[in-house]
């Protein structure tokens, strides 16, 4: 599904990824574990196309595709998710329609009829009911006011309305209570858990891996993958810590 | 007739004196009064059809005990435009505005405001959004007098721009003047661009780039409207609004 080779990227001409190789397959779901400064987010903003980010060499295809040569909504529309370490806020546009014209914009671009409000409230109630969220916060303007972990648990339930194949999820854990981590870690079971689907979790602790079970978990150091392995490694890096292994 | 003013006129400072000088006077000013315990609201467009117009509009607002006006303006459209609105309260009046200006080209928009809290416990919210692109000159002046006689008075006033362009121009201003010692009087201005992570979250989200830069700028000049109790009239100016941002009033 995602196939990220010899990936080389700067940020304000700083090189942050240095020849980071990668292949995610449809029903999997990888763990990419590594320090602080490792360029883990790094690699979920350049694999979305956020301005700055850029790709100095190497090449990514989605499904067949060029990827890099895709626009943000593009990326979107062609079924690439990214759940923000900190999610953005946005006074004065509600959760609601935000979701909508972003769904509906997605569909359209891939030629779909958009969601009238009556189906796209459907959707979002099952969804927010799902994570747990009151159907009242999502009338309230984008991520204002709401907490730490509010702001996580928005970020599963635009992820259950999109549905996308791919979610590259940063730090979804941090800043999570322990109940707040079960309730998340389930969401991602429940939405991304599919033979049609893949994740990318990005993450610094083993914690998240209790809920979520990756089927290969790597090591980002220094811009590369240093190491690849079950889920074995993610608590043998829970122990030892990340100087022994990112060398 | 009103005799013209000139730049010395600190309201007038932001003013083009070409377009001044082209006039013979100002035109009168509209007097509204607002009778004891009642309620006025007003809805409306300043807009001028062709680049060499100009188009000033003047009120003069008395407010009388307890009563309330709302105002809610949008001007938009080319050449020169002013609001310009004069305001007395008596005691425990209320004044509530919301004005958005748009401008592109070489417009220039002007939103001048003089709120004389002269009796006690009367209040006022301003709410002022400017969105500037191209050349456009967008000038925001909010000026609040409170006499020695206008205790507990609450007068709040915000003033946002946001810079499209930067070639455009935003000036904001809040005066306050204010002679009583038991009051509230809360000011604020702000002058910026659109959020960078907002944009990209949108994008991430599947908001092509100009959808999501219309999304952000909307709910921007939103925030003028928010206080319109009247659902309809709040939909009606939020879409004019809207219209006016996408260039198509």
């Amino acid at each position: 599904m995602l196939q990220i080779t010899n990936l080389h990227a700067t940020v304000a001409d700083k090189p942050i990824l240095k020849g980071l190789t990668l292949s995610l397959n449809a029903g999997e779901i990888h763990a990419i574990m590594g320090p602080n400064g490792a360029g883990k987010s790094t690699l979920g903003y350049v694999l979305s196309g956020r301005p700055g980010y850029e790709v100095t060499e190497g090449s990514v295809t989605f499904n067949g595709e060029d990827l890099l040569a895709m626009d943000p909504h593009e990326r979107a529309a062609a079924g690439l998710f990214l759940g923000f370490q900190y999610p953005v806020e946005i006074p004065g546009v509600s959760n609601v329609q935000f979701l909508r014209e972003a769904l509906n914009a997605q569909r359209k671009h891939r030629g779909e009829e958009p969601l009238s409000g009556g189906e796209f409230l459907k959707l979002a109630r099952a969804q927010a009911d799902a994570m747990g969220m009151d159907m009242e916060m999502l009338k309230r303007p984008v991520n204002v006011g709401f907490s730490g972990g509010e702001k996580k648990r928005n970020e599963m339930v635009q992820m259950g309305i999109i549905d996308p194949a791919l979610a590259i999820l940063d730090e979804t854990d941090s800043g999570l209570d322990i109940d707040a981590l079960r309730v998340v870690g389930e969401g991602i079971n429940r939405i991304m858990r599919r033979p049609d689907k893949a994740v990318l979790l990005i993450t610094h602790y083993q914690r998240l891996l209790d809920y979520v079970q990756p089927d290969f978990v790597h090591v980002l150091a220094d811009g590369r993958i240093t190491r690849s392995g079950g889920p074995e490694l993610a608590l043998e890096l829970e122990r030892e810590g990340y100087k022994e292994l990112a060398a | 007739m009103t005799a013209l003013p000139t730049r010395r006129d600190e309201e007038w400072r932001y003013a083009p004196v070409e377009v001044l000088a082209g006039l013979k006077a100002l035109p009168e000013a509209e007097h509204i009064a607002v009778e004891a315990g009642a309620t006025r609201p007003i809805y409306k467009c300043v807009s001028t059809g062709a680049a060499n117009k100009v188009d000033i509009q003047r009120f003069q607002i008395d407010i009388a005990e307890g009563a309330r006006c709302e105002a809610f303006f949008l001007l938009t459209g080319s050449g020169y435009k002013r609001l310009d609105i004069d305001v007395t309260l008596a005691e425990g009046a209320h004044f509530e505005l919301g004005a958005v200006g748009i401008g592109r080209g070489e417009e220039v928009t002007e939103i001048v405001t003089r709120l004389r809290h002269v009796a006690p416990g009367a209040t006022s919210n301003q709410v002022m959004r400017g969105v500037a692109m191209d050349q456009a000159t967008i000038t925001m002046i909010g000026r609040i007098d409170v006499a020695k006689e206008a205790q507990h008075t609450d007068a709040a006033l915000g003033a946002k721009g946001l810079l499209l362009d930067r070639t455009a121009t935003i000036n904001a201003k809040p005066e306050l003047e204010i002679y009583a010692d038991d009051v509230k009087c809360a000011h604020g201005c702000a002058i910026g661009q659109l959020d960078e992570m907002a944009l990209f979250y949108a994008q991430q989200r599947g908001l092509p780039m100009a959808e999501a830069r219309n999304l952000l700028m909307q709910a921007f000049v939103a925030e003028a409207y928010g206080e319109i109790g009247d659902t309809k009239w709040r939909d009606h100016m939020t879409g004019y609004a809207e219209s006016a941002l996408r260039g198509t009033f």
